[in-house]
């Protein structure tokens, strides 16, 4: 068996290049100033400084209210079709997550760019509401577009994740319930949605995490004064060329990003904790990427 | 809702809008790849101009052919690493196993762009241009975890002593990977390779950060684009939906049928 073992050692080398050193490099080029040669560093804290700036916490303050928007809307919304979609017979459900799936693997700057064509001034919308007699509305370059090319983007993944979990969820429960004489509602709130929290919470990590480092959707829906914390690295990398300050930047959105996904997993073990006894279904699955 | 049957309108409408959300720009973006003038609005007759300008288009030819023989390229050396890592896993110890997975998985835990300017940063560091092959690499990179992660399972389930029996019975340790491992792990294979090369196809952000020298792919060529209303993207990706559409629906046909086919043989 020895001989298999020696397999990974071309990964290590390979990982060590392409994930631990761009890692390091990131951290060098916050902490240094522009200009590095080679083998001469200037240690500084300025790039971190200059984020606590109102501009900068502001675009953050942003980024964080839009992604928490869009998680809960998709939370909102998607909880009750995957709990359909898991509730129909075991053929409607392979094809209705197979319809829901299939938006997925298209590509998602194609899947934004369609917006536009809907949302803005002379759009599918506005001409469907001047043929009704209403007065037209403009939407395009406004948060309201930018959370709905986020919740467009990124529901799918919530509503799979849920249905995973319910689809596992052991009917028998739900029948003991009744035969002891709670009602849907109560059956509901006291076995369906605490049983479903793994599945909120997966969700939860591959909506907010995506819809935090985007780009892409405010770029396109918000136009090009729109910006979002991911705008504002992918501007200091591309037209502003600040390297330094953009991995600064990019070190706060890590950090930010994981402790908020520590905040809720400390939710998820507090259900648990509240409810022992109760086998949980694994939640985590990768749905992959976005 | 309390005591009683929930209406049968009520899931049969959250759903239906639901998919209607989904599919709506997709449809709106196909029915107008084929109208007679630029507007996304007003119909002025079928033409297929688009489609004409679309493959006339040497930029868009050129990011098409770059998507494809990189997606192609990165899917059979990304497949190849991860099976042969996956399969040194299997067998490592724990910590070893464990401290590898953690680093590997990094990648799929950070935000797209971190990966993107980490790759960027580090192809500057050695001064490396920007290009094709760096592109290729990064894609090589990101997808490589992405293999691990879904053949790993697969290895899991095999039993532990089979490659042992295997070279008891005299075969070398190559013979009995490629004879005994690799056959009992092709779904895992072949399910990463298909995770890898869907990946590489639909990338943008990391792309657009490691790529220079004028190279694009698909996905670069539409965020270049999208700043006017340009009609030859709708084309493409009409074109791009239909090839998925239809790949998705045999991939999910096929076991089916197949089954079909058993049942009616017995």
């Amino acid at each position: 068996m020895k001989a298999f073992r020696n397999l990974v050692k071309p990964y290590l080398f390979w990982m060590g290049v392409f994930i631990v050193i761009p890692m390091l490099l990131i951290i060098l080029y916050a902490f240094t100033r522009q200009g590095n040669d080679v083998m001469t560093f200037t240690f500084t804290f300025d790039n971190f400084i200059k984020f606590f700036d109102p501009i900068f916490l502001k675009v953050l303050g942003k980024s964080l209210q839009i992604a928490f928007v869009t998680t809960l809307v998709s939370i909102i919304l998607g909880y009750p079709v995957a709990y359909y979609v898991a509730n129909t017979k075991e053929k409607t459900q392979t094809l209705l997550i197979l319809l829901i799936t299939i938006p997925m693997w298209i590509n998602m700057l194609v899947r934004t760019y369609s917006w536009i064509s809907i949302l803005s001034d002379n759009g599918f919308l506005n001409s469907i509401l001047k043929a009704i007699g209403l007065s037209p509305v403009s939407l395009m370059y406004t948060d309201f577009a930018v959370t709905l090319g986020m919740v467009y983007n990124f529901m799918p993944f919530m509503i799979l994740s849920i249905y995973t979990v319910l689809a596992k969820m052991d009917k028998a429960l739900i029948a003991a319930s009744y035969d002891l004489g709670a009602n849907r509602l109560q059956t509901f709130l006291r076995i369906v949605l605490p049983l479903s929290v793994p599945g909120i919470i997966a969700g939860i990590t591959l909506v907010f995490l995506p819809a935090v480092s985007t780009f892409v959707i405010p770029k396109f829906l918000g136009g090009g004064n729109y910006m979002l914390i991911g705008n504002l690295i992918e501007n200091q990398f591309i037209t502003v060329g600040e390297w330094n300050f953009g991995s600064a930047i990019s070190l706060i959105m890590a950090m930010v990003i994981m402790g908020s996904m520590l905040l809720t997993r400390r939710l998820d073990r507090n259900v648990e904790e509240s409810d022992k006894g109760v086998n949980h279904g694994n939640g985590g699955v990768m749905y992959g990427r976005q | 809702m309390v005591g009683s049957k929930p209406a049968k309108w009520l899931p049969f409408f959250l759903i239906g809008s639901t998919l209607l959300f989904f599919y709506l720009p997709i449809l709106i973006m196909m029915v107008f790849s084929f109208n007679g003038s630029r507007s996304l609005t007003n119909w002025a007759g079928f033409s297929t101009q688009w489609y004409t300008q679309l493959f006339n288009s040497r930029d868009m030819m050129a990011a098409v052919m770059t998507t494809v023989s990189i997606a192609l390229i990165s899917t059979v050396i990304s497949t190849f690493v991860g099976t042969v890592t996956a399969i040194g896993l299997s067998k490592s110890n724990k910590v070893i196993k464990e401290t590898v997975l953690m680093i590997s998985n990094l990648p799929i835990l950070n935000p797209e762009i971190v990966t993107a300017i980490g790759l960027m940063l580090l192809f500057s560091a050695f001064a490396i241009r920007r290009g094709f092959a760096t592109m290729l690499l990064a894609h090589i990179a990101f997808s490589i975890p992405y293999v691990i992660l879904t053949i790993l399972p697969k290895l899991r389930t095999l039993d532990p002593n089979i490659a042992e029996a295997a070279m008891d019975l005299g075969a070398t340790p190559w013979q009995a990977l490629i004879k005994v491992i690799v056959p009992q792990i092709t779904p895992g294979i072949v399910a990463g390779a298909l995770i890898a090369f869907t990946m590489s196809f639909d990338d943008f952000v990391i792309s657009y950060f490691v790529t220079g020298n004028g190279v694009k792919n698909i996905s670069i060529l539409v965020y270049t684009m999208s700043k006017r209303i340009n009609p030859t993207i709708n084309a493409l990706s009409t074109i791009l939906v239909v090839i998925i559409t239809i790949a998705l629906v045999l991939v999910n046909a096929l076991p089916m049928l197949r089954k079909k086919e058993r049942i009616a043989i017995e």
